[in-house]
């Protein structure tokens, strides 16, 4: 028995910055003061705030301590394991109050969250399947094989309402319930997509390092359900903790019998291989990440047939991502009305969003459908930081679009955020401030889907291209109010007639900040200005004579020569010279030199 | 994924090649193995080029014309070798918002090298990447294994100068 538990985070946020080290000093630690029989180490999966790493958490007590090094360790082992004085002014300042210490769930950041998906990322030991078993774990597969039948399982999925948490939000029940006809007699396949390629979302991620079995007792479920003995998991190859842990997982679940032959004695067999991911975006699509698995290159193909008619090595398949999965146990548990409970009428459950970009509380959160885009940026995501201005936030990645201001207070669910121009995604929310040039943003999405853009298809290949070039011409200062229109035109044709997902949805970060931040586009091309400051070409740097010192830093900065005057007087930059590097305004000590 | 031709001459092992083998006539026989033994054999030599290519498709029977398509498909095979400290730049929306491309620029000032090509000394080779998921310490750069979050332009040349 051990009178303490330190947790502390293993994901790659916090691996990242350095929690491995911190877990071999705290060995260290322990052992010299004589501790490692009544301290025991639990190293966790991701706790969401990512800021904040490395994040330890110190059990019966809950303290949260948070970006900790390795120097704070002697002190934390000594002060608080050994004397139990707990090191104050190393806790997250969230938890600290004028009455003691209050619990994580209580701070801003935990309390407007339902954690379903996310439930044991961060509490239990991922590489360890007793761990898992011991929160009801392998319990939901159980119930399914002894006291449901296949359509039984099917129809509770159905009931709940749960829409695939990968972006698209088809119901999951459904899907499963296309591909169930003629069990027994064909081979077929039950999919598992964690190839997460939307950049800035690591939901998927944190479920697979966190509570990987819960995806793989999930997939027996489904293969029960519909009738399939064999799984795979198509997972990215730069997720290689993910990776780790999965193997680690299949392998524990095989030796217990979870995996395999005759699972719980039922005569059910299931098994599940994984499948590394190479680097290519398109490869989220359904058909393409089955002709990935296939061994060949990931291209989509046109549905119908649809995979639940011939998918995998043309046999019926259904894919769900991981997130999904992740529900299905909870459900068989907990039962339909529980889970019908949460989120507005179209989208029962929560919705897990990985919130980056300009926001205090950067990390992962989990919240019911339906709170408001608010509630997540100002109250869990802590606000913007350095007092600027909210301008947009980016949700559905190079699929989705930017929401305005007027728009903080929709309820966020699959179709309102459709309604709005953008879409759910698999959870990327990426908040943008006042120095984010929108049209910037536009183009960055664009080169990413040229650069993943398959080349199967002509409106994807040749349109995103094109559509690339209008918006770099416009960031350059060249456009014209005509390239806005044919821009836009564009956009409706690549939408109509792009073979796959990829190419239907590329237009929308274009569409979507045409809609709300047209102003900024008309500012690029009629006055050509880029009211943000970030497009270069249309930048102008000025030296305000009245601060500037005439210190001549600035001058000797320059790697043009662009900025003349002598010592003591204020000084001139010519702008036909001027490269717009920036790098005078970063040294001037006096704030003299502007951009506009 | 470069379609450049590459300029360091190959110059594979036999033990290399008969590990290479091995896992061929392992996996050979299980459906959809082109990629797990792509993969493996990128890990064996470090990157695929012409001539790794040409064994897989002997040994497999599979024309070369394919695993070439294969292997231009997928930014993770590499037809060019790495340098010994491979430096990638996230580029996903978080870090980009937080002005990673900036820093990508520098690298490429810095090394005079672009993205996806390795310095002639062999020392550094510069690619951008797709969000590594470390999204809270944005803007992020990797240097082999070793992560640096929350950098400055200004920071490059200091990380740089530690790899000798």
């Amino acid at each position: 028995m051990y009178r303490t538990h330190v947790l502390v985070c293993g994901g790659t946020g916090c691996t990242s910055s350095g929690s491995e080290k911190i877990i071999d000093a705290l060995k260290v630690e322990l052992e010299k003061n004589g501790l490692t029989d009544e301290v025991a180490i639990v190293k966790t999966g991701c706790h969401g705030l990512c800021a904040l790493g490395p994040i330890m958490i110190v059990y019966p007590e809950a303290c949260f301590y948070s970006m900790v090094k390795e120097e704070d360790i002697p002190e934390i082992v000594s002060e608080h394991f050994l004397k139990g004085r707990v090191v104050t002014r190393l806790l997250y300042k969230e938890t600290v109050t004028e009455e003691g210490i209050r619990s994580l769930n209580d701070t801003d950041f935990y309390k407007k969250q339902t954690r379903i998906a996310l439930r044991n990322c961060g509490v239990i030991n991922p590489e360890e399947i007793d761990e898992y078993i011991g929160t009801r774990g392998y319990e939901a597969l159980g119930k399914v094989l002894t006291e449901m039948t296949p359509d039984e399982v099917i129809q509770t999925i159905l009931d709940s309402g749960l829409r695939g948490r990968g972006g698209a939000g088809f119901p999951t029940g459904l899907k499963w319930k296309f591909a169930s006809g003629n069990r027994g007699n064909v081979q077929k396949y039950v999919c598992c997509n964690a190839d997460e390629g939307d950049p800035g979302a690591f939901m998927d991620r944190s479920v697979l390092e966190g509570d990987p079995h819960v995806v793989l007792e999930a997939m027996a479920i489904a293969g029960y359900a519909i009738g399939a003995s064999q799984g795979y998991i198509y997972v990215r190859a730069e997720y290689p903790i993910a990776v780790d842990r999965l193997n680690i997982a299949i392998a524990q679940a095989r030796e217990y019998g979870l995996l395999g032959k005759d699972i719980f004695g039922t005569g059910f067999d299931f098994d599940i291989e994984l499948r590394l991911g190479a680097g290519a975006f398109v490869c989220g699509e359904e058909t393409a990440l089955m002709t990935s698995i296939e061994g060949n290159r990931g291209e989509p193909r046109p549905r119908p047939p649809f995979p639940a008619v011939k998918g995998l090595f043309e046999q019926p398949t259904i894919l769900n991502n991981v997130e999904t999965y992740a529900n299905i146990p909870q459900i068989i548990l907990n039962g339909v009305d529980w889970f019908r409970s949460m989120g507005t009428e179209k989208s029962k459950g929560t919705k897990v969003f990985a919130l980056g970009g300009k926001v205090n509380n950067t990390g992962l959160v989990e919240i019911p459908m339906g709170t408001t885009l608010r509630t997540v940026i100002e109250e869990i995501g802590g606000g913007i930081p350095n007092g600027k201005k909210f301008k947009a936030a980016q949700t559905g990645g190079p699929s989705g679009g930017c929401i305005p201001a007027e728009h903080f207070d929709v309820p966020i669910d699959y179709d309102n955020l459709i309604a709005i121009g953008s879409m759910m995604g698999s959870g990327g929310l990426i908040v943008m401030d006042e120095d984010n040039c929108m049209v910037d943003i536009a183009k960055f999405f664009l080169e990413f889907t040229v650069d993943e853009s398959c080349g199967k298809c002509t409106p994807c290949r040749i349109g995103t291209k094109r559509m690339y070039e209008i918006l770099d011409k416009i960031t350059k200062g060249n456009g014209t109010l005509e390239d806005i229109d044919k821009l836009e035109e564009l956009c409706y044709y690549i939408k109509e007639n792009a073979l796959c997902g990829l190419g239907q949805t590329a237009p929308n970060p274009v569409l979507s900040t045409l809609r709300y931040f047209k102003d900024e586009y008309i500012a690029h091309v009629v006055d050509k200005k880029c009211p943000a400051g970030v497009c270069k070409e249309l930048l102008q740097y000025k030296i305000d004579p009245a601060k500037c010192k005439g210190c001549t830093l600035c001058a000797r900065v320059c790697p043009a020569g662009a900025i003349s005057g002598t010592v003591k007087e204020a000084h001139v930059i010519d702008p036909n010279k001027c490269v717009k590097c920036g790098a005078c305004m970063e040294k001037c000590r006096f704030g003299a030199i502007s951009k506009e | 994924m470069s379609s450049t031709k590459q300029t360091v001459p190959f110059n594979g092992t036999k033990e290399q090649e008969e590990q290479l083998l091995a896992i061929i006539a392992e996996l050979k026989d299980e459906p959809g193995s082109l990629m797990p033994i792509m993969q493996k054999a990128q890990g064996i030599y470090g990157y695929l080029p012409i001539e790794v290519q040409t064994i897989i498709s002997d040994a497999m029977g599979i024309p070369l014309e394919k695993i070439y398509g294969v292997a231009t498909f997928y930014s993770q095979f590499a037809l060019n070798p790495k340098g010994r400290y491979q430096i990638s730049v996230c580029l996903g929306t978080a870090c980009y918002v937080k002005g990673s491309g900036d820093l990508y620029n520098k690298l490429m000032e810095l090394l005079g090298i672009v993205g996806g090509e390795c310095t002639p000394d062999g020392k550094f080779s510069l690619d951008a990447c797709r969000c590594v998921g470390a999204c809270g310490l944005a803007p992020v750069m990797l240097v082999n294994d070793d992560v640096y979050g929350r950098i400055g332009v200004d920071e490059l040349e200091g990380i740089l100068a530690k790899y000798e």
